[in-house]
């Protein structure tokens, strides 16, 4: 059985967001994995490490252009086999799922985060599934593999479900998949120089949506302090100011 | 050509947040002279499907067929691809839920239509679609343009007034050709009788400096008083201190209440970036220089233990 993970390069979670000419500012920003294909890997992983050994191999695709390879390097640092990096820059969710598709087609089980924390498209995993035809399951918080069949749990609205499926499967992954994420070791570094990158030349596609211009939040009044004596006077402010109980 | 909203159903019964999508819906066909259609999926009662009418629906669309008994991508995808075809959708609505953002994506590509998610207002205008959404989990908006005749979109919650119309809806069963289910649901765990926190209006929230999970009885006061549900930070949920499901941030729950108190919580941006958008932030901390100052409308400096329970006396 043959995994992989797509990995979207997203700046740091910390990043304070700046615009400038109409789009993010980069200087400065730290690059790395998105945070839930992070932990897709790190599940990924795990599986290929259990002593049932049906994981035979765990691959990672990404989307971008040469500046994500130390990204992509993390991820074979951490312990993927192999890489593919799709050579674009990512525009649109749909043009990216059908770049990745160019390589999906050949896995069992294909993991993407239910989300990338940059532009929040929430689109990449579920068209990706609809493109290559697979089976696919969304909000996945869990991933076992129990004599070549698939178990995973998702979130549903509400609760929380159970669900078997067919291979080939695109699952979008949610936290929970795997607890903390691998950080990769000096041995893993050191072996990723070895492992193989491949670059594969991009698709044309469409751009179904397209990005016109940012714009920042408001900036907040500033907080209105309230004496730690009088907590009643809170509730006359939640009740007659805010009016929000 | 129409407006389609999908009227997600629990236990056979609808949410406000479905009201809240036909609030919405209802003002983009009226800006463009179109219909506005509801379509149900599942069991629902009567009564309960003919409800969508007092928001505006002209038509409703439903199907009872037990294949909608579970949520699966394929089969749901089928039934809204099918009904968008028949009511010629140009704008197809879904909720910002585990569903909503499911279909989003898959019939995005089944129609070849454009996918926003988590759309905060009204389009800005409408051949072609533009429209406002969160970016950088709430530090920015991104103003999108749909490059395709169909637009579809998921709402974020809370960004919308509901408004009754009532309208003399005809109601119509559809009959859909499904695919046969690539995945099955084994087993299913509901968490009954409580209010879910992405529904909550007002929610009562503590962090690590509540020190452990047995403290949490105060919050439950809390939140008891007020009729909120309660949520956590990260950390907290990683202890194990409460459920991953009441974890809010930018990798847990993104929401949107009237109300969100934070009680021993710093405040760190990937905690705020899944609460940024509550209306009033009320914040219990004993730094006075803890970030979450900086968001919150109302704070208080100082110890939890002594105030949680003050303020719960203030409210009885
Ligand atoms: C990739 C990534 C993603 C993340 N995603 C999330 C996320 O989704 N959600 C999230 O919450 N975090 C997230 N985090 C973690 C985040 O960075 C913070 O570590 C976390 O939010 C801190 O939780 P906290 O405020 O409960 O704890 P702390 O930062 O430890 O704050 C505790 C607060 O309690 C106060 N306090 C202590 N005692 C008392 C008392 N007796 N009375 C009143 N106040 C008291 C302290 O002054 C302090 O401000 C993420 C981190 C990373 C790297
Ligand atoms: N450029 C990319 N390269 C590879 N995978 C990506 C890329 N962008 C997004 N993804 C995957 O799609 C998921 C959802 O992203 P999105 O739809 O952009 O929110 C991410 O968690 C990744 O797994």
């Amino acid at each position: 059985m043959k995994i992989l993970v797509c990995l979207g390069n997203v700046p740091d979670t910390t990043t304070k967001i700046k615009i400038s000419d109409n789009k993010l500012d980069a200087t400065g920003i730290q690059w790395i994995i998105n945070p839930w294909d992070e932990l897709a890997l790190t599940r990924a992983m795990e599986l290929k490490e259990d002593a049932n050994n049906l994981v035979d191999g765990v691959s990672v695709v990404s989307v971008g252009l040469a500046s994500a390879e130390p990204t992509i390097r993390k991820a074979l640092a951490i312990g993927a086999d192999e890489a593919f990096r799709i050579d674009c820059e990512p525009t649109d969710a749909f043009f990216t799922a059908t770049q990745l598709s160019l390589v999906a087609k050949d896995f069992d089980i294909v993991l993407t985060g239910i989300e990338s924390s940059d532009y929040n498209g929430i689109s990449v995993g579920g068209m990706l599934a609809e493109i290559i035809g697979s089976a696919s399951v969304s909000a996945v918080s869990s991933l076992n593999i129990d004599a070549d069949k698939i178990i995973v749990s998702r979130e549903i609205d509400g609760g929380k479900e159970t669900v078997s499926t067919q291979l080939p499967v695109v699952l979008t992954v949610q936290k929970g998949i795997a607890k903390d994420p691998r950080i990769p070791a000096m041995r893993g570094i050191m072996m990723a120089r070895q492992k193989p990158l491949k670059v594969i030349a991009a698709t044309s596609t469409a751009n179904l949506t397209e990005i016109l211009k940012f714009e920042m939040p408001q900036a907040k009044g500033k907080c209105k302090m309230v004496d730690a004596e009088n907590v009643a006077e809170l509730v006359n402010l939640l009740r007659n100011e805010a009016k929000v109980i | 050509m129409s407006v389609l909203i999908y009227a997600q159903n629990w236990d056979g019964k609808f949410k406000k947040s479905v009201y809240e999508l036909l609030s919405y819906g209802k003002k983009i066909a009226e800006n463009n002279g179109t219909e506005l259609i509801a379509l149900s999926l599942g069991n629902v009662e009567k009564d309960e499907l003919e409800s969508l009418a007092n928001y505006g629906a002209d038509k409703i669309y439903f199907s009872n067929n037990s294949a909608f008994e579970s949520f699966d991508n394929e089969i749901f995808t089928a039934a809204l691809k099918q009904t968008a075809e028949k009511v010629a959708a140009k704008e197809i609505i879904l909720l910002h839920n585990n569903e909503g953002k499911a279909l989003g994506s898959h019939l995005s590509v089944a129609l070849k239509a454009g996918f926003v998610s988590a759309a905060v207002a009204l389009p800005e205008s409408y051949s072609p679609i533009t429209i406002k959404k969160k970016v950088f989990t709430g530090k920015a908006f991104a103003h999108v343009k749909v490059n395709s005749d169909i637009a579809i979109l998921t709402l974020s919650p809370n960004s919308f007034e509901i408004k009754e119309i009532a309208s003399a809806a005809t109601t119509e069963e559809m009959n859909f050709t499904l695919p046969t289910a690539k995945t099955k649901v084994e087993s299913r765990e509901v968490s009954k009788g409580k209010l879910l926190l992405t529904d909550a209006d007002l929610v009562v929230s503590g962090g690590r400096g509540l020190k452990s999970g047995e403290n949490w009885g105060m919050l439950e006061d809390l939140a008891g008083v007020l009729g909120a549900a309660l949520a956590c930070s990260r950390p907290v949920s990683d202890e194990g201190w409460r459920s991953h499901t009441e974890h809010v941030g930018q990798t847990g729950k993104i929401i949107a209440p009237n109300l969100y108190i934070a009680v021993g919580i710093s405040g760190a941006i990937q905690h705020v970036g899944g609460i940024s958008s509550s209306k009033c932030i009320v914040a219990i901390n004993k730094d006075p220089d803890a970030p979450i100052f900086e968001v919150a409308d109302y704070g208080i400096v100082g110890d939890a233990f002594k105030i949680v329970p003050e303020l719960t006396a203030a409210l009885k």
